[in-house]
């Protein structure tokens, strides 16, 4: 197949930002999870924990709860507000100030008809849920000290609230507090610490479920107000809970990154009595766990080490299947990296701001294995800060590397670049087209001419660039009349073709010459994850959630042979195994049989011109391959060649000089940004 | 878990005068198991149905006469007997309504208790320890009773249990500060008398309870200082033995009984895992309140624990699931439950749970073929007996026996000087399946017999030899050992790998003279230097003591003896060869440690070097 010159860059210093609330709604199987910085990502576990939607953040937003109410989403935070998201144009719908100082919390009953918000001066707030928006109905009575968690019981007449120091039960219709369940503090120094009830959970048995700042789960009968149980389980905080839906098991996050799960079951064998038993621990982070959801089969939690673990519940799987692995998902499933493929240029995207930054150089050759001398360092060129509040949602670098534009939810803005040897020069372009507001996808075509914007209801604005002006020439819209936001686009490299993917998981392809839609790939039932147009042959490549691929003709509108035989014969079963969705598609325009992608453990070079590995042949065969002979390899060539020295990728992608862009991110550099975990004893220290 | 129920009054009690007595003899069960035949402590019998708590008949004996044993009742014929005036039996029927005008019958000596359980006739105990059939003592009132117990022997507990249609009377004398245990098995009649251990205070036993468990009857027994131990006997074991064996103990559970020790306090096996007992302070309630407690001993853990107001009176009784208390001015009853814990399970404790217990394949070795010939068959075929099937009451059975056999060779060999039989102990030890506490005297005679391969083996194999005779081992090798010589080193050896407690040994350690002193620290800087030289030839399992043993007896020794060792001329070269030796160690392990951390250091930059922001690398794929 042949060497590669590799640029392995790590200076990309990317740091999600910790979790702090999650919602799971059970009917769309839909996970809304928010994070500190404000952002929104919605994870869609049908298929395959794709992140089909992220809703960037907000420097003034700040979100405490999320909350789904049927499929519409709703967050609350201590900037004082409740926000609905317009989950088709990615950004809040509407906010409105609740006038009862920091939210803490957020809960609708089970009937959807009411939102109930737990305030810091000490009132539960009920806000009715109309078509377009939300009302204020009534305060419960008013409380001293501020209300931290809530839990609506199932039939939506009493409500339990998490405090200082106390559980409140609230009877809903005449708004008075009918229960008053005292929380005892923790021991030693701590006494004098008053207690935060962190989360609490109302079961239909009128049981109450409570995890404290003291470390303690306790269990309640909610109906006369009796401490039933205390399970200290640790030192630190009880941040979390979640109860599963038929109300059998419990989980709760801890502060030392533990998940605990309690179940309902009887203590002892050949019992019917019943009581809430500590069962199982999981530890899965390192720091808070912050947030939690007991989902069917698995336990979802998230906290301050940024990652999403989804932990399968064994005993609910009859065999091994692809949801009975543990997953993590620590990177998002969409770029943040663009290169400039003629200019050697790379632009990484921050919330708050846009690095750009040239690849250094190195003379010589060397064999396989080697690391080159460095001719010239890696230098970073620009420091881009955004302006306003909201922060960076999508960016793009044309591959000559002179034009560069980003989006915020509120603008756009595209800057000229001129690099001369070592000076660098930006100018701002002025004078934007109105239409151009804000856009979820951004790119630019490869000769740098026109300028692609996804916009709202999976339209494309077609900006046309010259040195002179920037003018609007066209919008390109589907036929299909999808609503939904538009997260890939590319274009052809002759500059024809333009193809978007949008969350209906449809793949529309325009023509741009005669600015109209060319074609509808056949939607498949998984989400794309990654698009790309072959620059010789125009075929589309697409990669979906699932794992599976295909290779669609944009000239004769149908699947190419190579892609039905794909089909026919399946996919291996160790690329299907796979737990991280391939995020790129590129091409090498010097050997046209070669598509190289990548996900964020391995990359990988598909060669057509190679037989298709079936389920008996060696899928990871490069170590074989290499200790064969030259005339004995031939025979054991098969068409994917992965390669995984490269570890915690971001983007790959192959520069024009024929060498490879490989960005890491390692997971270690990450862990070590993070604040220190809380002090546990380990035994001998 | 455990768990003690609400509880309710059967009846009021009227208080003794002796307030240390309880005023309830006994309570025995009725045919019906709802029936409690309670006798109090002078005159009176009653009977009560327990669930409605009303007294159904009550039968009372004349002015001036006492009843001085418990009413049972003979579950053959539903006839009630009690014991007048230790000599007058009393025999009436539920219909009787005057018990003076039933049968009754006088005998020939004085009764101690009238014992009876369903299965089985009901069995007179005498007060000098003869038993006898109650038919066959009616039937001739007046025969003679013989005295099986010695003159100051005393009865202090019994009680009678049926199994596999065998009929057992258990009870236990003291004489002269020493109790024992009788066990008499009826039909045919054989008596089989055990030593109790002594507890280290010299104290009584306060309570007894005995049950039967897998073919085995587990006695119980609870000692003012808060230990409850248990012995068990088999029923069907080797009952030709003949005279006073030690009774083999297990501590089951150590109460805290805090300060003082106990005063009055009983404890009643419940099932195999829990044990109830009362008279003891609950751990976390104040002094001056009697509780309930129900403890579990596979986890040393309290279950259940209940206050019950005013005094307990001594023994509490226990029938299906119901716990009958007197305390204060009443009676009570308190059902409690014990379940199998799933805990329990999980760790394997309930390890009686499920197991068929085939006894009949428990080999018993042949004693004379041990002591005359065959000698490797026998303990060889024990060995294979334990190893082979895995139940633990086989092993049970084999540590009685092999402790049996060592306590009657070691009596025997004390008896007769000239008898003794070193080949015979030996197996015996390295069958594993003694221990010190078993035969306390084997150590002792060996050394007497300046055995020291046997003292040897007990060294290595025995977890539990008390740091006394630790001493006196050492003290008996040293002075056999004049001159510092190669077999020294391997008993010495032997006394540096035993247990020992600082605090215990200190004391014997200071018994040595100077002189032994002396030797024994050459000895043991013998040992450290050579040790210290080849630390890498030290393997473990090999027959010799680790570095931080021979440190921890030095420092031991010079601790116990300093200031003689100061004062004493010929020790002055040995003190500072030893210390300028041990001056040197130090040096050396610090300059180690400098070593270690530099070395680390290296390791950290190996790793650190890896990591680097950008490097242009070349990659083959194939």
């Amino acid at each position: 197949m042949g060497e590669f010159k590799v640029h392995r860059v790590r200076f990309f210093d990317y740091m999600p930002t910790a979790i702090r609330a999650m919602a799971f709604n059970a009917h769309t199987e839909k996970l809304a999870l928010g994070r500190m910085d404000g952002s929104v990502e919605i994870f869609n576990f049908a298929d395959h924990y794709f992140q089909e939607k992220v809703i960037p953040g907000k420097d003034s937003r700040s979100i405490e709860a999320l909350c789904w109410v049927g499929g519409r989403l709703f967050s609350a935070g201590l900037n004082g507000e409740i926000t609905e998201y317009d989950l088709e144009n990615l950004r809040p719908k509407y906010s409105l100030d609740a006038y009862g100082g920091p939210i803490w919390t957020i809960t609708s009953n089970s009937q959807g008809a009411h939102l109930a918000i737990g305030c810091e001066d000490g009132t539960v707030k009920l806000f009715e849920v109309l078509e377009e928006s939300i009302q204020f109905e009534r305060n419960l009575d008013r409380q001293k000290g501020r209300i931290i968690s809530l839990s609506w019981h199932p039939s939506g007449a009493q409500i339990a609230a998490g405090m200082m120091d106390m559980i409140r039960v609230f009877d809903v219709p005449t708004g008075h507090a009918v229960q008053r369940l005292l929380v005892d503090r923790g021991f030693g120094g701590s006494k004098s610490r008053e207690t935060v009830v962190w989360s609490v959970v109302f079961l239909s048995d009128c049981t109450i479920i409570s995890g404290d700042s003291a470390g303690k789960v306790q269990v309640w009968d909610g109906h006369t107000g009796t401490l039933v149980k205390t399970h200290l389980v640790t030192k630190w905080d009880v941040l979390a809970l979640s109860v599963s839906k038929d109300e059998s098991s419990v989980v709760v996050g801890t502060s030392e990154g533990t998940v605990i799960q309690f179940q309902f079951i009887a203590p002892t064998l050949q019992q019917q009595d019943k009581e809430w038993v500590r069962t199982r621990t999981f530890k899965n982070h390192t720091h808070d766990v912050r947030a939690l959801a007991e989902i069917e089969t698995a336990i979802v939690s998230g906290g301050m080490d940024t990652q999403l673990v989804v932990r399968p519940l064994l005993e609910k799987f009859d065999e091994r299947s692809y949801a009975s692995g543990l997953r993590k998902i620590h990177f998002p499933h969409r770029n943040l990296v663009s290169c400039a493929k003629k200019a050697g240029l790379l632009l990484f995207q921050f919330p708050g701001q846009l690095e750009l930054w040239r690849l250094g150089e190195s003379d010589g050759h060397g064999k396989p294995g080697d690391s080159l001398p460095l001719k010239r360092k890696p230098e970073k060129l620009l420091h881009l800060k955004r302006k306003g509040e909201d922060h960076i949602c999508c960016s793009a670098l044309s591959s000559c590397g002179g034009w560069l534009a980003y989006s915020t939810m509120s603008s756009v803005r595209l800057y000229r670049l001129q690099t001369d040897n070592n000076d660098i020069s930006i100018t701002k372009v002025p004078k934007l087209p109105k239409v151009l507001r804000s856009a979820h996808q951004l790119c630019f075509s490869s000769d740098s001419s026109k300028l692609f914007a996804a916009s709202s209801q999976s339209s494309v604005l077609i900006i046309a660039l010259s040195q002179s002006e920037c003018k609007y020439v066209h919008t390109l819209k589907p036929k299909s009349g999808s609503r939904q936001p538009i997260h890939l686009m590319t274009n052809s490299v002759d500059g024809k073709w333009l193809a978007t993917a949008n969350s209906d998981c449809e793949i529309h392809v325009y023509n741009v010459q005669k600015l109209k839609l060319h074609c509808i790939v056949p939607v498949y039932g998984s989400c794309p994850s990654a698009i790309g147009i072959h620059p010789t042959t125009n075929n589309l490549i697409n990669v979906h959630a699932d794992q599976q691929i295909f290779e669609y003709s944009i000239v004769e509108k149908q699947y190419t042979d190579w892609s039905r035989k794909l089909q026919k014969q399946g996919l291996h079963n160790l690329w299907l195994d796979r737990d991280t969705p391939v995020t790129h598609v590129t091409f090498n325009p010097n050997n046209p049989e070669q598509i190289l992608l990548h996900d964020m453990h391995m990359f990988c070079i598909i060669d057509q011109s190679l037989p298709l590995p079936d389920q008996k042949t060696q899928f990871y065969n490069q170590m074989t391959l290499r200790s064969l002979s030259g005339q004995e390899r031939p025979s054991h060539l098969h068409a994917f060649k992965i390669c995984k020295t490269f570890q915690d990728l971001l983007s790959v992608s192959l520069l024009d000089d024929q060498s490879l862009v490989m960005v890491e991110r390692p997971l270690l550099s990450i862990t070590s940004q993070l604040p220190a975990p809380v002090r546990q004893k380990k035994f001998a220290t | 878990m455990a768990a003690l129920y609400e509880g309710f009054t059967l009846c009021g009690l009227v208080p003794t005068q002796n307030a240390s007595d309880s005023p309830i003899q006994g309570i025995e069960l009725d045919g019906d198991s709802d029936h409690a035949v309670v006798t109090d402590s002078t005159r009176s019998v009653t009977l009560y149905k327990v669930s409605d708590q009303k007294p159904l008949g009550s039968w009372t004996v004349k002015q001036g006469q006492l009843l001085t044993c418990p009413a049972v009742c003979n579950f053959q014929t539903k006839e009630y007997v009690v014991v007048s005036d230790n000599k007058v039996i009393r025999v009436w029927k539920d219909e009787d309504l005057n018990i003076d005008k039933a049968f009754k019958a006088t005998v020939s000596a004085d009764v101690w208790r009238v014992h009876s359980a369903p299965g089985g006739e009901p069995v007179v105990l005498f007060q000098r320890g003869a038993v006898r059939l109650l038919d066959s003592l009616l039937s001739a009132p007046q025969q003679p009773i013989e005295d099986v117990l010695s003159e100051e022997e005393v009865i202090r507990w019994s009680t009678n249990i049926v199994a596999e249609k065998q009929h057992f009377v258990l009870f236990t004398t003291e004489q002269k500060g020493e109790h024992f245990l009788y066990v008499q098995r009826l039909n045919p009649n054989t008596l089989q008398k055990y030593r109790l251990e002594r507890e280290d205070s010299g104290a009584p036993p306060l309570s007894f309870s005995a049950s039967l468990r897998d073919k085995h009857i587990n006695l119980l027994y609870l000692y003012p200082n808060g230990c409850v131990y248990q012995s068990v006997v088999a029923v069907r074991g080797p009952v030709e033995l003949e005279g006073v064996q030690t009774l083999p103990r297990s501590l089951r559970l150590r109460l805290p009984v805090g300060e003082g020790k106990l005063g009055a306090a009983s404890a009643v096996a419940l099932d195999e895992a829990h044990v109830a007992v009362v008279g003891m302070p609950h751990p976390s309630a104040r002094t001056g309140k009697d509780f309930l407690c129900i403890w579990n001993t596979n986890f040393q853990t309290l279950q259940a624990g209940k206050e019950m107001v005013g005094r307990i009176h001594g023994p509490v009784w226990c029938y299906l699931g119901k716990l009958f208390v007197p305390h204060g001015k009443a009676l009570s009853v308190i059902p409690y439950e014990c379940q199998k814990s799933s805990l329990a399970s999980a760790l394997g404790k309930l390890r009686h749970a499920g197991i068929a217990v085939s006894k009949s394949s428990v080999a018993v070795p042949s004693w004379n073929s041990l002591l005359h010939g065959d000698q490797p068959q026998g303990p060889a075929k024990i060995v294979d007996t334990r190893k082979s099937n895995g139940f633990i009451g086989d092993a049970q059975d084999l540590q009685l026996s092999v402790g049996q056999l060592a306590c009657h060779l070691v009596a025997r060999s004390q008896a007769e000087t000239a008898f003794y039989t070193p080949g015979a102990l030996a197996q015996l030890v390295q069958t594993q399946c003694l221990c010190h506490s078993v035969c306390p005297d084997l150590l002792l005679l060996a050394l007497e017999h300046k055995d020291y391969f046997l003292c040897q083996l007990c060294l290595q194999l025995f977890p539990d030899i008390p740091e006394v005779v630790t001493c006196a081992c050492l003290k008996t090798f040293i002075r056999s050992h004049q001159s510092i010589e190669m077999r020294l080193f391997n008993l010495c050896g032997g006394v540096l790998q035993t247990a020992y407690s600082d605090n215990f040994l200190l004391p014997h350690l200071k018994d040595l003279n100077a002189q032994q002193v002396i030797l024994f620290l050459q000895y043991l800087q013998f040992v450290y230097l050579k040790f210290s030289q080849d630390v890498y030839t030290q393997t473990p399992g090999l027959r010799s003591p680790t570095m931080t043993q021979i440190i921890d007896w030095l420092c031991l020794l010079l601790d116990a003896h300093f200031t003689v060792l100061v004062m004493a001329p010929d020790a002055k070269g040995l003190l500072s060869n030893l210390e300028s030796f041990v001056k040197s160690q130090v040096k050396l392990f610090s300059e180690l440690g400098k070593i270690e951390g530099s070395l680390q250091e290296l390791h950290k930059m190996k790793l650190s070097k890896d990591i680097s922001q950008y490097s242009i690398e070349v990659i083959e794929l194939f």
